[in-house]
């Protein structure tokens, strides 16, 4: 790609979302506004490196993509038009022109947070609401989405092209929910940004672990949502959440490609920028006084990242945070990691009985961190044969190569050199990938 | 726009319940209904005689074949319909969730095509 090219790309990439939801206000229809927009690049490649770059991109591509839209509409009039088409085509030719000629339209924040909405719609597959949302506002192509779950094109396209089909039909407004359905229709919004981001962050059964990309749309999408919603607490915590995570990308994997577990990593790798927005973000979240998951798991993260070294860790506050996690959010792997934390705040004997009791449902039977933790506080009690056995029932359920290859490290080190210097001085060696699930 | 909530519940769970227990459950549906009419968004309903009474037919071969039962054995059958007319698919989508079946069987909501010629 020239450098030229690149530009536009990008430019493309910026405004296709916000360009999209309001050309899918004014037309109605996602698939023609769809069509407009893909017109409207055409013309921008060509108008653009003639006349170089219009004032203000989006303006410019929303007026012409309308106007596509107009034409294309005409054809249809001509070829197999419905009558329904025909008033949209009549509407959009008065609405057009003021006294001055041909009115321009800019891109409408609101028209974000419908289309964000529409996308992540309860009656839509979690699956669908994923693609769309990263197709229409994260401007992927079908392409680049396909890449990025390593699905196959096709599924993805049928995928969107349902979706979208779905809304029309079944009319799915295209609207911001009103006061009283906000808080569970935003929670739907975060779900996906979130898996987004998990996605690329921790790269399920995938070789590679961290898939960068994915990782920089969700933080862009979270950072879009939380200015269109600047009053909601919980889209600023998602976005810290994200961010705080992100900070420690590069410290995660070693030069050798292997999985660096939080407290082994070299801190000073960490991006302190980001983590000091982070932590301002979940600050200026809390003091908002309306506190919800994003927002307490975004506190957990930002407590471990201002820990300067491991053994700085206030296990004790994070511990007290997932006792609030779990009052939102009672799951098996929320119940994990704050026995993880009592471990260290407490005693390991205090973390076993709790780690028995989730043992004893058998709901994290197949998850390998839970075996991992048995494991780790086998190894600081000095219990190595028990370590051991852990480790091998860890195994066949790390979904990750590198958390596979970390678990067969510890099984073929000489566990005598793991166990901590000083006896139960409590440290190294857990915290694999605590993603703490949401429902 | 109209849209059939379809109400699937399990007979065999109805049939268990003693007669103050259907009673009750009688008495939310005529609430509900006449709730639904009240706001204008009702088009019809239509509750349905159980499974066991049901026929089904298939025509091959020009030939017609009936079978007792219904199109398909399931833990929950069809046991009724409501025609709502409401704005959008969120309209349907709360209606659909105040059927007193909704607690413990599901409502499927289905848009209504438009067929303009019929």
């Amino acid at each position: 790609m020239t450098q030229a090219a690149r530009a536009l790309d990008q430019i493309f990439r910026a405004e296709s979302g916000p360009v999209l939801a309001t050309l899918i206000r004014i037309l109605g229809d996602f698939q023609l506004a769809e069509d407009a927009l893909q017109d409207a690049f055409m013309a921008a490649l060509e108008s653009w490196s003639r006349d170089g770059l219009p004032a203000s991109p989006g303006a410019w591509l929303t007026t012409t993509a309308r106007r596509k839209a107009v034409d294309r509409l005409r054809h249809l009039r001509i070829v197999e038009a419905k009558s329904s088409e025909l008033a949209l085509s009549i509407r959009l030719d008065q609405e057009a022109h003021g006294p001055q000629g041909e009115l321009e339209i800019s891109p409408v924040p609101d028209d974000q947070l419908r289309l964000i909405f529409t996308c992540c719609h309860p009656a839509l597959s979690r699956e669908a609401q994923v693609a769309l949302t990263l197709r229409t506002l994260g401007g992927l192509s079908i392409a680049e989405i396909a890449r990025a779950f390593l699905v196959g094109e096709a599924t993805i396209a049928q995928r969107v092209a349902r979706a979208k089909q779905k809304i029309a039909r079944a009319r799915i407004p295209y609207e911001i929910p009103d006061r009283e359905s906000l808080a569970p229709r935003l929670d739907a919004v975060l779900s996906v940004l979130y898996l987004v981001f998990n996605e690329g962050y921790l790269a399920t059964s995938h070789r590679q672990l961290v898939r960068g990309d994915l990782v920089a749309d969700a933080l862009r999408l979270a950072r879009g949502l939380s200015a269109l919603l600047p009053e909601e607490p919980e889209p600023m915590g998602l976005l810290a959440l994200m961010l705080l995570h992100d900070s420690r990308r590069e410290a995660r994997v070693s030069d050798r490609g292997d999985l660096v577990l939080l407290e082994d990593q070299d801190r000073t790798k960490w991006k302190r920028a980001q983590i000091e927005e982070g932590v301002r973000l979940v600050e200026e979240a809390l003091r908002m006084r309306r506190p919800g998951p994003y927002q307490v798991q975004g506190a957990i993260a930002a407590v471990h990242a201002e820990a300067r070294t491991a053994a700085d860790t206030d296990w004790r506050q994070i511990a007290v945070l997932y006792d609030q996690l779990l009052r939102y959010d009672r799951t098996p792997v929320i119940e994990l990691n704050r026995a993880v934390a009592v471990s260290f705040a407490v005693s390991p004997a205090e973390a076993f009985k709790l780690l028995e009791g989730i043992g004893r449902t058998g709901a994290l039977e197949r998850y390998a961190p839970f075996h991992l933790a048995r494991a780790d506080l086998f190894r600081r009690l000095g219990r190595s044969d028990e370590a051991r056995k852990c480790y091998r029932r860890a195994l066949p359920f790390a979904q990750n190569e590198r958390v596979r290859r970390f678990i067969e490290q510890r099984l073929r080190d000489p566990l005598a050199d793991l166990l901590p210097a000083s006896g139960l001085t409590p440290s190294r060696g857990l915290l694999v990938t605590f993603r703490t699930r949401r429902a | 726009m109209k849209y059939a909530l379809l109400i699937y519940a399990a007979e065999k769970d109805w049939a268990a319940k003693s007669k103050e227990e259907q009673g009750r459950v009688y008495n939310e549906y005529m609430a509900y209904s006449v709730e639904l009419k009240k706001s204008g968004r009702m088009a019809s309903c239509e509750p349905l005689d159980p499974a066991s009474t049901a026929t089904t037919i298939r025509v091959r071969n020009g030939k017609t074949v009936p079978t007792d039962g219904p199109f398909a054995d399931t833990k929950e059958q069809l046991g009724g319909i409501y025609v709502v007319e409401v704005k959008d698919l969120n309209e349907a989508m709360a209606w659909a969730s105040k059927i007193p079946d909704a607690r413990t069987g599901s409502i499927e909501i289905r848009p209504l095509m438009n067929v303009p010629e019929i």
